[in-house]
């Protein structure tokens, strides 16, 4: 199965994690970090597939 | 007094939790006692190295006529034991051709680098700097 959405959010989840508990140590900051990372990482990567996609390469 | 501060070598105990937390990732934060942490990074950061051979990643050579595959290379290094095993099998041919090749290059070098960060933190804590 090759599915890009499913890779990205894996990925984007498993750097979130990884990130939000290497730089907050308190388990309510670690989640709003992680969530916020998570949503960044998932929110740019819809955004600049968007944008790229009326200039084809 | 600052001077001596700066210049003085890492004590052993910072050097080998260091060695520890390259080798096994989150393994330098077990050994100080931070257990929670310690096993996130040993789970994140193996399943992670893992899905990146599975995706038909490649484990990059040390070839520094193109300075990139060599970089790679370093971080795929970084991931500490999983990479010896790996290595060991002789996995990570990497399939060029395969459509998820990209995927899984970028989840091995990603493992590696974030190894890296763990390997800092767990120094700065060995140090007393956290």
């Amino acid at each position: 199965m090759t599915s890009h959405l499913l890779y990205m959010t894996l990925f984007a989840f498993l750097v979130s994690l990884v990130f939000a508990v290497l730089l907050k140590d308190e388990p309510r900051q670690q989640l709003r970090f992680g969530v916020l990372t998570f949503a960044g990482f998932m929110l740019g990567a819809l955004a600049l597939g968007w944008l790229m996609y009326p200039f084809p390469l | 007094m600052r001077a001596e501060a700066t210049t003085r070598a890492p004590s052993t105990s910072v050097v080998l939790v260091g060695l520890a937390a390259w080798l096994v990732p989150g393994g330098g934060h077990l050994w100080m006692g931070r257990r929670f942490k310690g096993l996130v990074f040993l789970g994140a950061l193996v399943l992670m190295f893992a899905l990146g051979l599975s995706l038909q990643g490649r484990l990059f050579p040390f070839e520094f006529a193109q300075p990139l595959v060599g970089l790679a290379a370093f971080a795929n290094l970084a991931a500490g034991l999983p990479y010896f095993v790996a290595w060991a099998a002789g996995l990570g041919d990497g399939q060029v051709i395969a459509a998820t090749y990209e995927y899984g290059n970028a989840f091995l070098i990603a493992a590696g680098l974030l190894n890296t960060l763990v390997v800092l933190d767990a120094c700065d804590i060995a140090a007393g700097r956290k």
